[in-house]
């Protein structure tokens, strides 16, 4: 049976839902493995456990996140050796896009980004071109290397638990020579909202809000949703970089997309046109995003978030 | 005064993002004929050539080298490149080279890195965040990983001083400061700055300026390593995401909010 190693750099205290569903697809595929970075908590060795992985990796060093992306790529690189993986999964973020690059170059393996499932044959399907294909592809040598989009799949447990313990992994010396170092961290605030790429509904404004994101704050913790943005409203300042979604931001596919005071041209349509329902609200009936919205309303977000909130709370009693 | 600078920017010719894209052929390539330097390869340009100038510019012996792979057309965005403020073009191209994924790209514009440097080594790469085509932002990480080089990927703000590279790099949940010694593989976000537009100085300057066209011979690469043939993925399926159509549109009368959601509750989405 292949042998399915996932990666998951720091844990935290309790797996991120992204971290579940690699784990999900990893059983799919074959025998599960993880190797990780950083601190194991007893909730998320539990839920390693309990996703039914076979074996555990963790790496001689304490300090690869000391550094750029280089040495964690080496540790991972000796934990496919050690595990005889010949596919590697790791989250799609920025990082771990260029944590697959580096290591495809080490291992000669072909990497896949921004993957949303995966045949048990190893095919994986993602879209292209701003959301306007979808494709499938194949890594064609030994060992294939997969970044997978969050709410690609329904997280599931095994049927059966595992007991899987932790093996040490040498970091090779070199493993840091080349690489730059993060000489400081600044945490950010947290919002008490889902991650704008995990949610499964995200609410967005553009420039017809005005620097007022207060209407979509109030919307979004109605639905329990996440706050984006198009590049209008974060290059006005309105909101930080990290919530804008498009071509040159976040993709973002979820269940319901809100997008509010946005025009939608095709910078922002980019980041957002998978989504599964698209619910547009604008004062300009010409806007493009009404060519692509389930339900549009031509009208003032200021009347209409706060009336819709209003209602939704009434309904949820 | 500083020590003068090789930069070397790579910069990619792809389809206008502001037209209807296509993939085609049998390895489901790119549709390339209606294309532009891509959008987010002049924040790196801008970068390199404020970098530039901050040492005196090309009087003071700085050279912007900017390096594009791709069939005969991509030599536009070079030109363009030299119109912006480049002071030399090399185009690598090559029939060999087409259907080349991320790896197979890596590898030779690697190999051309390496040519280009022969007499003096490169201080730095510059490219942009991501190609608007791709989108897979693997090359920057694969090219330093061939290279042997660290990386500063994603920079939000870039300073050089006395051969020590700092950078900001935002993420999700932390912003970190990063720091390097050169040489090193630098890619730059859409924050760093406000790329400027060719002049009519610069565009008469650029028909001054040279363009060295390489093949993979000149740079020692075996055509068998590059292509669809030296790929380590293949694309074996394309097909068009059926276009999403307008729904229902109404204009507010007063209830709107309330029959927002309607529609949602009908949708299961509550």
């Amino acid at each position: 049976m292949a042998k399915v190693l996932v990666f998951i750099d720091n844990p935290g205290q309790a797996l991120k839902k992204s971290s579940l569903e690699l784990l999900t697809i990893a059983r799919s595929l074959g025998e599960p493995a993880v190797a990780f970075n950083g601190e194991l908590h007893d909730d998320a060795a539990a839920a390693l456990a309990a996703y039914g992985v076979q074996a555990l990796y963790r790496p001689s060093a304490a300090d690869l996140d000391d550094y750029l992306v280089g040495p964690k790529a080496s540790y991972l690189a000796a934990a496919v050796q050690t595990s005889g993986a010949t596919v590697v999964l790791t989250e799609n973020s920025a990082e771990g896009k260029e944590i697959a690059a580096r290591l495809s170059i080490k291992l000669g393996a072909g990497v896949i980004t921004d993957v949303v499932a995966v045949d048990p044959d190893g095919t994986a399907h993602k879209s292209v071109l701003a959301g306007s294909y979808t494709t499938t592809a194949r890594a064609t040598t030994p060992v294939a290397v997969l970044t997978v989009k969050p709410n690609s799949i329904t997280p599931e447990p095994a049927v059966t638990g595992t007991a899987p313990e932790a093996v040490t992994i040498e970091v090779p010396e070199t493993a840091t020579a080349a690489s730059a170092r993060v000489t400081a961290r600044s945490e950010k605030p947290e919002s008490g909202r889902p991650d704008l790429t995990e949610a499964r509904i995200v609410v967005a404004g553009g420039r017809g809000v005005d620097g007022d994101f207060g209407p979509l704050e109030a919307l979004a913790d109605a639905l329990g949703a996440a706050i984006g943005a198009s590049r209008a409203a974060t290059d006005a300042g309105w909101i930080g970089h990290d919530a804008q979604i498009g071509q040159t931001g976040k993709t973002v596919s979820p269940q319901l997309y809100i997008s509010a005071g946005i025009s939608g041209a095709i910078q922002q349509k980019a980041g957002m046109q998978t989504a599964k329902v698209i619910v547009a609200v604008n004062k300009d009936a010409e806007s493009p995003v009404f060519e692509i919205a389930d339900f549009g309303v031509v009208g003032d977000l200021f009347q209409v978030l706060p009336q819709a909130t209003a209602e939704i709370k009434k309904r949820k009693g | 005064m500083e020590e003068s600078l090789k930069i070397i920017v790579l910069v990619k010719h792809v389809p206008d993002a502001q037209f209807d894209r296509h993939l085609a052929g049998e390895a489901n390539t790119v549709d390339r004929s209606e294309s532009i330097l891509s959008e987010l390869d002049e924040y790196a340009l801008e970068a390199a050539l404020q970098l530039s100038e901050a040492r005196g510019g090309e009087a003071a012996g700085n050279k912007v080298i900017a390096l594009s792979m791709g069939p005969a057309g991509a030599v536009n965005a070079v030109k363009k490149s030299l119109q912006i403020g480049a002071s030399e073009g090399v185009h690598l191209s090559d029939e060999a080279l087409a259907g080349s994924d991320a790896a197979a790209t890596s590898l030779a514009l690697a190999a051309a890195i390496r040519h280009l440097g022969a007499d003096a080594p490169a201080d730095l790469i510059l490219t942009g965040m991501a190609s608007t085509d791709g989108e897979t932002s693997l090359v920057p990480a694969q090219l330093a990983e061939r290279l042997g080089l660290p990386q500063v990927t994603f920079a939000a703000s870039l300073e050089l001083d006395a051969g020590k590279l700092t950078a900001r790099r935002d993420g999700d949940t932390h912003a970190d400061t990063i720091e390097t010694e050169l040489p090193a593989v630098v890619s730059v976000t859409d924050q760093i700055n406000d790329p400027r537009y060719p002049n009519f100085k610069g565009i008469m300057a650029a028909k001054k300026k040279t363009i060295t066209t390489l093949s993979l011979a000149d740079i020692g690469v075996d055509p068998a390593q590059v292509g669809k043939a030296g790929s380590w993925t293949a694309v074996e399926t394309a097909e068009v995401r059926p276009p999403r159509t307008a729904g229902t549109i109404i204009t507010d009368e007063g209830d709107a909010g309330i029959q927002l959601v309607e529609f949602l509750a009908a949708q299961k989405l509550l």
